[in-house]
């Protein structure tokens, strides 16, 4: 059977030439990068040019990219270590409602550290508004972190703006810019930020790997302690081969950047205006500024796993905001955050598509999908219309058990 | 089955659970497949917010549920328990009232060679679904 890979935002197929570039760090090249020797010093250098492609794309300075393990690492590190850091400033700390699991449950944790935290609300399609974050900046707001593009529903937020404002008021802004890399602008100078994530899962580079641009001069404090590497913010011997892999393959979207956004963005619109064509189907987030490979409806009366799990039978491979796929058995708190009640969030699927995704692969998974559609409707006690669905806007109830 | 969270992340079915999901037993497709078997109780719980409705129509004779039709919306356990009870109640000529009021949550879950810790919960809807059903049929008898 062959298969679709429709979950790229969960990660994506490491590319050919990433693990080309990759391997000989497994083999021979497989000293520790702190050694003093021949073996090391070679290690040594091929840390120091990847940090250099990845500066060069992120333009900035080669000392302000920080490799860490990961996208949620580089989150936590961001919002821990900056907080933590800065605590004697203030102790007013801003987010939104739609941010990564990485970034929201360390705003949980920091303000039962004694942090006061504020979540800002987005709008039906998933955006902040620029006035909601200049009101909730106070006296006492010391940093904010707003996620670049929304990992479940495709929200592009301007950034550039965003980061703006915190700048005008001295807050640091941090972006988890982790979905954004393939297909945004991830010129920090341009964008203005103080911080920004990125994770190697997502650029069809390596698992494992992630880094934290952080501007010369934003001080924060480790989260990791020990060999002091990446100037004592990171401590814990480099992966090399995996730093290797981040930065071929963040050269590699960055080069194909345009050519991607241009045949995905016709590829998501055509999925999309195909999918609303089942009755009662309802796009959840933007039709503009969405990114381009995005795609996030809710079909009405049907439970996003049981879709997940026939469509899987078939080799097609999705996701779903629904609270059975979750492991605290909560709707996705994205799709109701923009507005929609549970019942929508339990019937929500999201298709992220990815570079070697075909026309003739959507075709096909279009079949199914009705076809599945249809089934578990007929197989439902339910018969809401999506309008009656969309009125609904009721708040998620004590549910299971 | 308040420590459900507690326990593992497995993910995967068992090929019971799969078999019910994928070919549910005595489902209602249509509204005749419902007139057909000549309900006489009826029984429905769940909330569609919290994700899990289900409906499940019987037909008893004698004491004995002799069919019985089901409609759920949830994921994968929530079909396949409500399929595997369907079949619990109406095999060997079908089951006696008295016992089928007594079907526990565990005696699906048991016949459905178990369920990821935390989709148990799904299973203890498809019992209540014909416990309210029974009330149903008993409150038309009278």
């Amino acid at each position: 059977m062959k298969e679709i890979y429709f979950d790229n935002a969960a990660t994506t197929k490491t590319d050919k030439r990433v693990l080309k570039e990759m391997l000989p760090y497994f083999k021979g090249k497989y000293g520790n990068p702190n050694s003093m020797h021949n073996k090391g010093i070679e290690a040594r250098q091929a840390i120091e040019e990847a940090r250099q492609k990845v500066s060069n794309i992120l333009n900035c300075s080669k000392e302000e990219i920080i490799f860490t393990g990961s996208g949620t690492e580089s989150d936590n590190l961001a919002i821990f270590g900056y907080a933590r850091k800065n605590r004697d400033k203030g102790k007013h700390i801003i987010t939104t409602k739609i941010e990564h699991h990485a970034v929201s449950h360390c705003f949980e944790r920091l303000s039962k550290e004694g942090f006061d935290v504020t979540f800002l609300d987005v709008d039906s399609e998933g955006f902040v508004f620029a006035e909601d974050l200049k009101k909730a900046i106070r006296n006492d707001t010391i940093f904010v972190s707003i996620i670049y593009a929304n990992n479940e529903i495709g929200t592009i937020q301007n950034i550039k703006e965003l980061a703006k404002i915190c700048k005008e008021k001295g807050v640091a802004f941090h972006t988890d810019a982790c979905q954004a890399a393939n297909y945004c602008n991830i010129d920090v100078l341009d964008l203005g930020v103080d911080m920004m994530t990125l994770n190697g899962s997502k650029i069809y580079g390596p698992k494992g790997v992630g880094i934290l641009y952080k501007k010369k001069g934003v001080e924060i404090e480790p989260i990791l302690y020990g060999g002091g590497q990446e100037n004592g913010i990171r401590s814990g011997t480099e992966n090399v081969a995996n730093i290797v892999g981040f930065a071929k393959a963040l050269e590699l979207v960055y080069e194909e950047k345009e050519k991607e956004i241009r045949k995905l963005t016709e590829l998501r619109d055509y999925f999309i205006n195909e999918l609303l064509k089942i009755p009662d189907t309802k796009l959840n987030g933007p039709r503009e500024n969405r990114l381009p490979n995005n795609v996030n409806v809710s079909f009405a009366n049907i439970e996003g796993e049981s879709l997940l799990l026939l469509l899987n039978e078939e080799g097609i491979f999705a996701s779903t905001g629904s609270a059975c796929s979750s492991k605290d058995l909560a709707p996705s708190h994205v799709v109701t955050a923009i507005g929609n009640s549970p019942e929508i969030a339990h019937s929500s699927m999201r298709f992220s598509l990815g570079k070697d995704i075909t026309k003739k692969q959507i075709d096909i998974a279009l079949g199914f999908i009705e076809n599945f559609v249809k089934k578990l409707r007929k197989m439902s006690p339910l018969d809401f219309s999506i309008e009656e669905l969309i009125m609904k806007n009721k708040k998620a109830r004590e549910c299971g058990e | 089955m308040a420590d459900i969270k507690k326990h593992g992340k497995e993910w995967f079915y068992s090929k019971i659970v799969k078999e019910h999901f994928f070919h549910p037993k005595n489902m209602a497709l249509s509204d005749k497949d419902i007139e057909l078997i000549r309900p006489n109780g009826v029984g429905e719980v769940g909330s569609p917010a919290c994700g899990d409705v289900m409906r499940m129509w019987i037909s008893v004779e004698n004491g004995k549920i002799k069919r019985c039709r089901w409609r759920t919306f949830g994921c994968t356990s929530a079909i396949a328990s409500t399929s595997m009870l369907s079949v619990m109640i109406t095999e060997k000529g079908g089951m006696k009232l008295e016992e089928a009021e007594k079907i526990t949550a565990k005696d699906i879950l048991d016949r459905l060679g178990g369920l990821p810790p935390n989709k148990i919960h799904c299973s203890v809807l498809g019992d209540q679904a014909l416990k309210a059903a029974i009330k149903d049929y008993r409150k038309n008898e009278k």
